[in-house]
Order: C-alpha cells, then structure tokens, then sequence
C-alpha cells in the first residue's frame, strides 16, 4: 500500500506549518489556509500539504489527475527546482482529496474577457477569482490548467519549504541561514559538512516558512528542459497501477449493466438464469442499474447478458434527427449571450458579397483506452474507494451521500488513469461502486465496465449546429455573425459535480468562436442553448471541439470567396490583434513550405485556435492515393509562454491533433429508440499508427503568459482537415465525421 | 477441473471454466494486470500476449486453447532489467496515460523477433491493430525503429 494509504489511515496529524504558495486575494475566507488534508505517521512530516519528508526522502504530492498529460513529471520539476532535490530521487503521489489541492487557474478561467487581449490588469484579477475554486472545492484537472495554476505557487512551495529547512539547520549549528547552501536534498555548511532534509524535517516543520524570492529562469535545471517522465518506466513494464489494476484481499469482480435509454429508470429485471451461472456470487439491484459480482469479470459479464431486465423510456427524443430538431429549433428562441458584438452584424456593409452557411457537428464519446471503473469497499462506518479521476473532492462528496457515511469518512485513492479526456470528471463510476459496495460491506469489490456500456453511457460531447453569416470586401473579411445551438456542458455538469445551477452567459459553449483574435469590424458570436437530457460533459477542449470547426471552416470559406490565399488572409486579419497568434500561423508557412498552391493529388489546409491561452495554428496535408485519402502530414505551431518541458508539449500537441483528427474523421454518436447505436471500438474507430500522418511541432515563447498544452492541439485540426480536403476535391466538408462524404483511409 | 498454464516461465493451475479468455484468467485470477482490457472484441490489441512466438489478443484465446507457453509485459523485462524495446520505449518517451502500451510493446516485440529491420510499411501492417487513444504513434514507430537498432548492434 502505497505512504499515502498508510497516512490516510491514520488520524494522528502533526502541527504542520501554514500552507505556502497558496493564492492570497479577496476575501477572509479564501485567504485562511485549509487545513493540510497529509495526515503524517510518527517519523513522517507534512512541510506543507506538497511535500513530505521522512527517513527514505521526499515525497512530492502532485493532486493533478496523471491521465497522460506529464502533470506530474512537470508538477514535481516545479517543486524540486527550488527544493534543490535530484528529480530521479523523489517519489510523487497523487494526493488524497483535501481543499488545499484547489485549482486556481481554472476559476480564473471563468472571467468573461477573451484570454488573448488579457491587460496586466484582468491577469491578476482572473488570479483572485481562482481563490473561489476553494470554496467551491475544485480540485479538478481540467481545462488545461494545471501549470498555470501551479507554476508559481509549487516554486514558491519548493522555495519556501528549502529555505525552513536551512532556518532549521541554522537553528542546530548556530548560524545564520544565509550562510547556508543546499544541494541534492540536503542542506550544506560553510565546513562543507551536510544535513539531510531527512534529518532536518521534524525541526522543519516547527518554523513559519520565511519569504521565498524565486530564482530567474536562467538558474533552472529542470524547468525549460525535457524532462525523463517520472511514470514512463513503469508503463512501460506493466508495472504501472491503473484504477482497473487495483488489487485487494478478498476482492471480488462485478459487471454492470445501467439503463442504455440514458436517464431512464428500471421497472424491474429476471436475474434466476444468470444467478447459476459459473462464477456468480450474486446479482445486486443498483436502482437504475444491475450488477452481477463474481470470483473473474468475464463471469460477471456473461452473466450479466443473461440477465432480463425492463428498462423505463429515455427522457429525450429517442432519435437522432429529433435531437437535431429540437438543436435547430433554439436559434429561435432568445440567445443566451452574445459574448462578441463588434461594430454593426446586423447591416451588410454596402458593396461587401454575403455568405451565409449552417454546419453541424454529432455527439462524440471519450472513449478512454480504460474502460470506466472502481473499486469500493465500504466496512459499515468509512468507506474507501480506489479510481482515476479528475475532481476527488466533488468523488468524495457524491460517495459519502450515497453510502450514507460522513464525508471525512471517504477516502479516496486517486490512482494513474488509462485516459480522461474529460470523462473521469464525472461521478457515476465511483456511485455505481459505491452503491455496489454498500450492499456487500466488508467485501472489496471492483466493478468494471464492458467497453460497450462505456461506449454507450457516457456525457457525450454535445451535437452543435453552427450558422454563419459573413462578408467580403476587397479581399479582407468585414462581417462574421455567428451563431451557435447545442445543449450546455456547463449547465449540465456543474449540477452534476457540485449542485450548482450556472446562470447568465455560458461562455464555454462559444469558446473557440468568441474569442478569436481577427480583426473583424462587424463581429458578432451568440450562443444558444438546447435543453435536452441526453448527458453531456466536458470532451477534451469542450465548447472548442465544435465551435473551431465551424468558425475555421467559415474563415477558410471567406478567403476562398475572396479568392485569396487562406492562410495569408487569416495572418492579415490578425494583424495588430495578437503578435503570438500571427506568430504561430507565420511558424507553421515556414515549417510546411506553404505557397498556398498544391500539386495535383495533394490538398492542403490551415486552421488556427486561440484556446485555454495557448494560439495554435495546423497546416494538414492529404493525398489522394488511387481515390483512397490520406492524411500525409501535419504541422503544428502553438505558442504557450514558457515552455516547462518541451518533450511533454510536443506529445500533447501530437495527442491533440490525433484525438481531434479521430473525431474528424471517424467519430459519431447516434440514438434510436432512446440508445446510442454504437457499441465497441469497431463502430466508433479512431486514428491507428498506419493513418496518422507524419507530424512536425514547433514551440513558441512569445506569448505573455502560460498557456495550457493538453487541449489547445485539438480543435484547430478538424477544420484544417476539412480545409485540406476542400483544397483536395473542392467539396466542402461542413458536417462531420469526415469518412461519411470522403473516402479516407481506415 | 484444473488447468495448467505456463506463464513467463511459472507453472499456473487454474480453477476456472475452460471458456474463460486468457486475459482474464491472467488479470482477475494470476494477478498479472500488466495486460490490459480495452474491448474484448479483438479491436484494440491492449491485451495482446505471446503465446509461444506469436502475439495474440488474450481475450480471444480461450483457457482451455492455450497451446503453447504464455509471456506477458511482465515476463518481457522488469524495470530493473528491460527488454531492448522497452528502453527503447523508455528512450523514446512514448506512454502518455500508459494503458495501451503493454499490448503495443508485446506486438512490437513479435515483429523485432520475426523481422529485425521493419520498414515504415512493415510497421504499419504490423502495429494496426493497436489502439492509443493518446497518439502516441509516432513515438511507437521511432521507438520501434530504435530498438531495430540496437538489436542489430549486439
Ligand atoms: S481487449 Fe483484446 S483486443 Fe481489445
Ligand atoms: S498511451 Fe494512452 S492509450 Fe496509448
């Protein structure tokens, strides 16, 4: 069991120093320290709720969620280059849940402002707002927003934790601190003699951390560098523990079946043929959901199909085209904000040529290499429950209601997690677990589900129809009016995560239109929401995911109607607007060549994102192979800032481009009669290393602030591949997936 | 009734039906989780396994058709000692979340063993059944050219 099990076991807490590097703004409330959620054991200190010292070394706690994105490799890079220890030397843990772990950046997030025009100002104004994610508990990995929220605070709780431990070995030799020095985990006299920060923590962890000033990037060792990841031998080896990996004595192995008409409840089900099956030990009723527990999960699942149930109608139109009815039909109703009215869109400007399209964009599923799962044991007063996820406070909160213990009786063990993507935000795997596990107390059981009930209930990217209206007028574009309907994200999973009802305008249903650095004299963007129930949730990069497809493929048909080169007429329109946007889209000319003219066979496009503050512009190249499309090649430009490890940016802007390319392509839900019609891998197929194209990537560090790196790769390239095809066949992609009107390689 | 399975070297009895798909005879019952489930139909490669030479997807191969001595990610190397196309693997910086690479390192590892100097052609034929939802491919297919390699220089 790993030192974090251990701590949360036991209750004994030792006095702790107050929390450093926390965000001190507003109100009394946020500037409290919470309550360090480490609970050491007798030998073990706490120096503040990142760090932990002990006999064997340090230990780093990285509360974001690893789902393959590096957060911990660059989390721990943030602390150890101010603590002075060798990366290869620390061990980093995800923690438990605890408020200290709140996600600053994401709050700030939430200011209405654009992000790229972001003054000095609303910089730090979006840093107080992130003070709320404490109140709100939002320890969440999200929105891309794990290294701004962590790169100065985890410096600054590197720094500060180094300079108590050289004040405790000043304390102990008589000196003064500043004639110290610390190297490689310990803490170095003027003799050249040395103290571990071993033997120094427990005097640690008596003093108030002095002021910290940070060192300048040119002192960093790790910073700025790639970085060996701290996880890649063990996924490697298979030694890696994943949610679906845990292990415990006397563990038992369920399936789980919930309703397929997502929402629906159950009238009532036939268990008597699955309950002799080989195997079983028995078949639980879960309210809306069976579950069959059995000594292998294979029992369990081919019990489970012998099992009769009666489900209840889903709470939605039970079709496809119904859905995209009721989509299409909120452009009638009032528009829930109109997050950009530049100028006049209403008046088409006098000599200007008009044109006016509708896109659409289906419903999408995760679909994480790891299907949904978790494992619960509930002894009657605490409960214990072990998964990947996103947000183990609001896991935390859900599980505690529903087993009936209180909330401090929940622990919760974050584990490494085959994918996100958004998906492991959302509660339902741990519920199901829990309510399993509450009718079996003392019996550890894992529940695991089939990749056809992943496939089938998940919170699916919303289907979203676009419609804009634009105009030309010497070459430039003078008009964009874009208005954009689907169901809400927001809206739906505040309710879910935390029982918040969002008001006002939802800006993270227009991302990716509103907020894109053209200089557009007549620039309106308004959003309309749908109110349906089919579950939705966050889809790597969100509103983004669609609002990318139809404001870049409508920029693309602009040039082509101006007859100017695609490419140029975006970097002319974002003249003087945004130098780092310019500068992705100049990046990405150079690195591919571009003449704007392809040869016969070969088609090119380019797309261009502002999102989660990083620009990031896609040129995709495709070939038409004897009438079978490939996608040969990518580049990619984005510009984050600083770049904190270059190796993990450049594998997560690759990771983007083919999660959004895979969607492009090949990805759609569909429902009838109330279910979606897709089950497994084999209808709803992404890319394979035999159709990703080769890809180059290049990063910038223009731009003023931080930006995120896990999601801005993914929206610019679902239209730069429908640009590419238009440029290949002159036909116009504007509905996806892509396969459905191209004959693309599969 | 009890079968008998050879596991990266070990003797295993196991009690269970002879329907049960390897892979979840190694994962619930062994406790070998190195090799994983992603979706039982053949249409993603994150279980594959060796038997004897040839790499398999473990949830089709029944206990009771076993027919040959079983390697898995953990049989393959240790962290302490890797295979070559694990350091390769590690050289390469290729997991991202990590789940698909046990079975895209055991397909990678058949190929080396069947042709020690695949081309970009070979290595797509060979590599299209592994599923990575992170795409990671093109790390795979350097690292798979890494470990090609190395395994010509000793
Ligand atoms: S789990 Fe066997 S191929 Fe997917
Ligand atoms: S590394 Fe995540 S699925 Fe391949």
């Amino acid at each position: 069991m790993s030192r974090i099990g251990k701590i949360a076991r036991r209750s004994f807490l030792i006095g702790s120093v107050a929390i450093v590097g926390g965000v001190a703004f507003g109100a009394y409330k946020i500037n409290q320290p919470a309550p360090n959620p480490l609970k050491p054991l007798t030998g073990q200190t706490a120096l503040n709720p990142f760090i932990l010292i002990d006999a064997e070394g340090v230990t780093l706690i990285a509360p974001r969620a690893e789902m393959g994105q590096g957060v911990h490799t660059t989390w721990a890079a943030l602390i150890a280059e101010e603590l002075d220890v060798a990366l290869e030397d620390v061990r980093v843990l995800h923690g438990p849940a605890g408020k200290a772990y709140y996600n600053s950046a994401m709050m700030g997030e939430a200011l209405p402002g654009k992000g790229y025009d972001t003054s000095a100002f609303q910089h730090s104004l979006g840093e107080a707002m992130g003070s709320i994610g404490k109140l709100v508990d939002l320890q969440l990995t999200g929105g891309s927003s794990s290294m701004k929220d962590g790169f100065v605070r985890m410096r600054e709780t590197g720094a500060a934790a180094r300079e108590t431990l050289k004040q405790a070995a000043a304390n102990r030799l008589g000196i003064s601190r500043d004639q110290l020095k610390t190297e490689n985990g310990s803490v170095i006299a003027p003799d050249g003699s040395s103290l571990t920060y071993s033997e120094l923590a427990e005097d640690a962890a008596g003093i108030t951390p002095p002021d910290v000033t940070l060192r300048d990037p040119s002192q960093w060792r790790y910073l700025g560098k790639s970085t060996p990841r701290i996880d890649v031998v063990g996924k490697s080896t298979g030694t890696a523990q994943f949610g679906i990996d845990t292990r415990l004595p006397g563990m038992k192995f369920a399936a789980l079946r919930a309703n397929p008409r997502l929402g629906g409840g159950m009238k009532g089900f036939d268990a008597s043929a699955a309950e002799t099956m080989p195997g079983v030990e028995k078949v639980v009723d879960l309210g809306n959901a069976v579950a069959v527990v059995a000594n292998n999960t294979w029992l369990a699942q081919q019990a489970l199909d012998m099992v009769e149930i009666d489900w209840e109608d889903a709470p939605y139109p039970p079709e496809t085209d119904q859905l995209f009815d009721a989509i299409a039909r909120s452009f009638d109703e009032k528009p829930n904000s109109s997050m950009r009215d530049d100028g006049d869109a209403e008046t088409l400007p006098e000599g200007a040529t008009e044109l006016t399209v509708e896109y659409r964009v289906p419903y999408l599923a995760h679909a994480t290499m790891e299907p949904m799962n978790a494992t619960a044991l509930h002894d009657g007063i605490t409960l214990d429950v072990w998964c990947g996820n996103q947000d183990p406070i609001f896991q935390q909160k859900k599980c505690a209601e529903l087993a009936g213990v209180e909330q401090e009786n929940v622990r919760i063990h974050t584990t490494l997690m085959g994918g996100g993507f958004g998906r492991r935000a959302e509660l339902d795997f741990a519920s199901y677990a829990t309510l399993l596990a509450t009718q079996m107390k003392g019996t550890p059981v894992q529940l695991t589900w089939s990749r056809e009930e992943d496939m089938r209930h998940d919170f699916y990217r919303p289907g979203a129809i676009g419609r804009f209206r634009g105009a030309i007028k010497d070459g430039r574009a003078v008009l964009l009016d874009g208005q954009i309907a689907a169901q809400s994200v927001m809206g739906q999973s505040l309710k879910r995560y935390a029982g918040i009802s969002p008001m006002g305008p939802d800006k993270v249903h227009v991302e990716g239109a509103f907020n894109q650095p053209y200089g557009i004299p007549n620039y309106r963007i308004r959003g309309y929401l749908t109110d349906l129930a089919v579950p939705v949730g966050s889809w790597r990069s969100v509103g983004n995911s669609h609002n990318a497809f139809f404001h870049e493929t409508f920029i693309d048909e602009l040039a082509h109607a101006a007859g100017r080169d695609p490419l140029v007429f975006r970097i002319e329109l974002m003249q003087g607007v945004h130098a780092p946007s310019v500068g992705c889209l100049e990046a990405v000319r150079e690195m591919s060549g571009w003449t704007g003219k392809t040869p016969d066979g070969v088609g090119r496009g380019v797309a261009f994102t502002y999102s989660f503050g990083t620009p990031v512009a896609e040129v995709i190249e495709v070939v038409d192979e004897d009438g079978t499309i490939r996608i040969r090649k990518a580049w990619i430009a984005c510009d984050v800032g600083t770049a904190l490890d270059p190796s993990i940016i450049e594998a997560q802007m690759e990771s983007g481009l083919i999660y959004g390319l895979s969607a492009a392509c090949f990805g759609e839900i569909t429902f009838a009669g109330g279910e979606v019609e897709q089950f497994n891998f084999p209808d709803y197929d992404a890319l394979r290393l035999h159709n990703t194209p080769e890809i180059e990537t290049r990063i910038l560090e223009t731009n003023r602030y931080l930006g995120g790196v896990g999601e801005p790769g993914t929206p610019p390239s679902m239209p730069a591949l429908g640009n590419a095809l238009f440029d290949l066949t002159g036909k116009r992609a504007r509905t996806l997936p892509l396969s459905k009107e191209f004959d693309l390689l599969a | 009734m009890s079968t008998s399975l050879k596991i990266n070297g070990k003797t295993h009895d196991v009690d269970l039906p002879e329907d049960v798909p390897l892979l979840w005879v190694l994962r619930d019952e062994i406790g070998l989780t190195g090799t994983k489930y992603g979706c039982g139909v053949a249409a993603c490669g994150a279980c594959t396994v060796h038997i004897g030479d040839t790499a398999v997807r473990s949830c089709q191969v029944a206990l009771g058709d076993v027919w040959d001595d079983v390697t898995t990610i953990e049989g393959l190397g240790t962290p302490e000692t890797m295979a070559v196309i694990q350091s390769a693997w590690v050289e390469h910086q290729v997991a991202q979340c990590g789940y698909c690479q046990s079975g895209q390192i055991m397909q990678a590892a058949a190929l080396l063993a069947e042709n020690d100097s695949p081309t970009d052609e070979d290595i797509d034929l060979a590599m299209q059944g592994n599923l990575c939802r992170c795409g990671t491919y093109p790390r795979i297919r350097a690292a798979i050219h890494a470990a090609s390699a190395k395994m010509k220089e000793v």
